[in-house]
């Protein structure tokens, strides 16, 4: 099938799917959308339209994520005015009420109404670009989520796809590999390495066949956003894969994607069937001569497998070690074939850039990190979700105007990026730009895009303990830095958290820190001390306390405090004792410092102060 | 609940290898299969695999071992896993974890006695904006609370 056919049946497919003045139902149900119930309120809506005549006449679809996961489970209704309403924290109970109120009445539902998506502006509701969390937004990647049905290829050419692919193959291998680096795209996955450039050494070594991976492993915990890319809008990046792999002279591509997400290889899975069908995958690509596979493939649980030679090794049915490079992957990669792996959100980012050109592309961000980046941005944070930006935004703008500022009215403490590989940025630098340069400059980096709030009552220590932890039970073994280093790092902040480490500890931890930087094989080793180091550099009076050999003890302030149990029944030693509705206390002696007390309290009513630890 | 292996179970894990081609690059795939199938993976499996693509048991484990996503007991009739990644982490996935294993009285890691519940730790299901989350039986719940897991596994018990 040619282009032209597939775009005749898009736009048919569109009009069955967005017909101006046909009502219909929009529910976002991306994994975190059935976490939330979307299913449930899909079947609702799908009950009370039955039950009110009209489940022929109105459709009800599912769609990707749409960024705004605070509000989930999220609606849109599209009345026979034809204005379409976002409609935020939807149960059954409330998707009865659209239906009643909405469709049958014509009448939007205030109480939850957030926003109007298209169509005549409304009295008191926002438009969907003017919403705080929108406005900064640059939405590029992320350019179809929530708008299409994931599952339709159609959807996704009526909006443009694979028009990039087509311009590729008509400006040729070498042609695209210029297009990108012009560009200015660099890797998303979290090294930032220029895509156009790792593309040319892949073209240039000879030898058949070549391969290309699309790394979907995500492997930061607090990251979502390949998932959310996959499962909203599998072609952004599925287009972006083609056009690599013809770029590169590729016969064969693989997905390797982190066996938790389900949801996301269910979709991708039926992507690739249909590109078959429409004979974008296989021989003579659109009558190009460019003939391609793709290979979906799970991995078993290790975050290393992300490293490229790691996740190569996985693929090939090793364990997933990561190995000494050079040789590099565009040299000898994926059985020993020359090979070129890129991060979905890169990938996705190129199907746009060989749809509207490079220089649109560069138009944004700054000179030296061009384009948008996605973040996920969770944490303690009022509006939590999946968004884009044009790199070099201030941090401030994401934390206070995207997300709303910190949740329960607190103050920002740090924000974690690049997860177990970046750094914990102090709340007083937010007015840090947002890109390569200035997040490695404050000692975290770019990442792939976890973004995690936390408020003030944070101890920065147990934040950079839980990293180590995480590094310590993923770091591979194979190289001596890396294991025995998260080994001691670890053991010595355990030291430091019980109000116990010797003097001299600093020296020690920063000493490990700097060997594992300049000796361990793998990024993940290199990078593992980072969050111990901009802890140390930014919160070193918080470790001090505990080198002091002071403790946090926690207290519950009787006129804050609602009773309503929830530090009680949270204590894992009963330690916290009251009447419902009456100001409870802690038993200091029943206490054992875990805190969780202080996050378990809506009201604020729990606070700490440091104390020597034999003081009781 | 999953049978003890038997000739039963043996021939279904050849059935499962004979899906796929006997590469080494489909021995991953097929652990998962198997996994998937039978619950766990058994020793009479693991012998099964071995065969299959030309290795030792050894080689075998050797692979599986690296991988955080094999058991080799089986698991309880219902699975629980509780996110302890970043985003739940600061939301009180620890908090979680702690109710779990005392409603439960087991450890992370164990089944219970009665082989009802398996409790285990994840890192990241990707539902980070709705943390903290869990998964049980293959269903992910957000935002949820230690009042609100045990009513989950109340009603997962009945
Ligand atoms: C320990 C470790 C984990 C990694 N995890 C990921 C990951 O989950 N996803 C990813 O895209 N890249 C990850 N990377 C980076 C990859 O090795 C590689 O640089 C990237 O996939 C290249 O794609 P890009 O150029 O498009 O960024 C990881 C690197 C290391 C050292
Ligand atoms: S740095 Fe860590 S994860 Fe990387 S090779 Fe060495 S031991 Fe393995
Ligand atoms: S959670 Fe807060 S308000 Fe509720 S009983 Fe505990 S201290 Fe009081
Ligand atoms: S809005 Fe559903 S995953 Fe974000
Ligand atoms: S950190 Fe728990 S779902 Fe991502």
């Amino acid at each position: 099938m040619n282009l032209f056919t597939i775009r005749e049946k898009a736009r048919a497919a569109w009009a069955a799917f967005a017909l101006p003045g046909q009502p219909r139902v929009l529910v976002g149900a991306a994994t975190c959308g059935r976490a939330a119930g979307a299913l449930e309120v899909k079947e609702a809506l799908k009950k009370a339209l039955g039950e009110h005549g009209l489940a022929e006449s109105v459709p009800v679809f599912e769609v990707g994520c749409n960024g705004l996961c605070y509000a989930e489970p999220l609606v849109e209704v599209t009345g026979r005015d034809g204005r379409r309403v976002l409609y935020r924290n939807v149960d059954a109970r409330i998707a009865t009420r659209l239906v009643e109120t909405h469709l049958v009445k014509g009448e939007p539902f205030m109480k939850r109404a957030l926003c109007v998506v298209e169509g005549n502006p409304m009295e008191g509701l926002p438009k969907w670009a003017e919403l705080p969390m929108i406005r900064p937004q640059e939405r590029i990647v992320t350019r179809n989520l929530g708008f299409i049905d994931p599952d339709e290829l159609l959807h996704y050419v009526n909006r443009g796809g694979y028009t990039g692919l087509e311009r590729s193959l008509a400006l040729g291998p070498e042609g695209t590999i210029e297009e990108v680096t012009r560009s200015g795209l660099r890797g998303r996955g979290g090294a930032g390495f220029p895509t156009g450039l790792k593309w040319g050494f892949a073209r240039k070594t000879e030898a058949a066949p070549k391969y290309v991976i699309c790394n979907a492993d995500e492997g930061d915990p607090g990251a979502f956003m390949d998932r959310s890319v996959l499962e909203g809008d599998p072609h952004a990046m599925l287009e972006g894969l083609l056009i690599a792999g013809y770029a590169i002279g590729a016969s064969v591509g693989y997905i390797y994607i982190r066996s938790e997400y389900p949801l996301a290889v269910t979709r991708l899975a039926q992507a690739i069937e249909d590109l078959r069908a429409y004979g974008l995958v296989g021989e003579d690509i659109l009558g190009s001569g460019f003939s391609f596979e793709i290979k979906i493939k799970k991995g078993a649980g290790a975050f290393v497998c992300g490293e490229e030679t790691a996740l190569m090794a996985s693929i090939e049915g090793h364990r997933g070690m990561p190995r000494a490079k050079p040789p590099f992957p565009a040299v000898s990669g994926l059985f020993a074939k020359p090979t070129n792996i890129n991060n979905v959100e890169t990938l996705a980012a190129v199907s746009a850039i060989l749809e509207k050109g490079a220089d649109w592309y560069a138009g944004f961000g700054t000179e030296k990190s061009r384009g948008t980046k996605t973040f996920s941005l969770a944490g303690q944070i009022q509006r939590t979700g999946l968004i884009e930006v044009p790199m070099g935004i201030p941090l401030r703008t994401i934390i206070d105007d995207i997300g709303g500022g910190v949740e329960k009215g607190k103050a920002c403490k740090a924000v974690q990026t690049g997860g177990p590989s970046g750094g914990c940025i102090p709340g007083k630098l937010l007015d840090l730009p947002v890109d390569y340069e200035h997040l490695a400059e404050a000692g975290s980096i770019m990442g792939s895009g976890g973004m995690v709030v936390m408020d003030e009552d944070t101890c920065m220590v147990k934040v950079a303990r839980y990293f180590l932890s995480f590094t310590e039970s993923e770091s591979c073994g194979k190289c001596t830095p890396c294991r025995m280093g998260t080994q001691h790092l670890l053991r010595l902040l355990d030291t430091i958290l019980a109000g116990e480490a010797p003097p001299g500890t600093l020296e020690q931890l920063r000493g490990i820190c700097e060997t594992m930087k300049c000796s361990s094989l793998c990024g993940l080793g290199q990078t593992a001390p980072n969050p111990v180091l901009t802890t140390l550099r930014y919160f070193e009076d918080e470790y001090s306390h505990y080198l002091a050999g002071e403790v946090r003890r926690y207290r519950i302030e009787a006129e804050a405090c609602e009773g309503c149990r929830a530090c009680a029944i949270a204590c894992p030693t009963g330690a916290i004792t009251g009447d419902r509705k009456q100001p409870h206390i802690i038993d200091q002696d029943a206490c054992i410092l875990c805190g969780v007390c202080l996050q378990s309290c809506r009201f604020n009513a729990v606070s700490f102060v440091f104390e020597e630890k034999a003081a009781r | 609940m999953i049978d003890a292996p038997t000739a039963h179970s043996v021939e279904r894990v050849h059935d499962v290898c004979r899906r796929f081609g006997p590469d080494r690059e489909n021995l991953i795939p097929a652990l998962q299969e198997v996994q998937e199938t039978e619950g766990f993976l058994s020793p009479d499996a693991v012998d099964v695999i071995a065969d299959y693509f030309g290795l030792s048991a050894n080689n075998v484990y050797g692979v599986a071992t690296f991988y955080a996503q094999f058991r080799y007991h089986p698991p309880g009739r219902h699975c629980l896993k509780i996110c302890q990644g970043t985003a739940c982490h600061v939301q009180g996935s620890g908090v979680l974890l702690d109710a779990a294993e005392r409603t439960l009285g087991i450890r992370s890691g164990e089944t219970t006695e009665d082989g009802e519940f398996g409790l285990e730790e994840l890192a990241c299901l990707g539902s980070c904006a709705l943390a903290p989350a869990v998964v049980l039986d293959g269903v992910v719940h957000a935002r949820q609370t230690p009042k609100k897991l045990n009513a989950l596994l109340e009603k997962a018990r009945s």
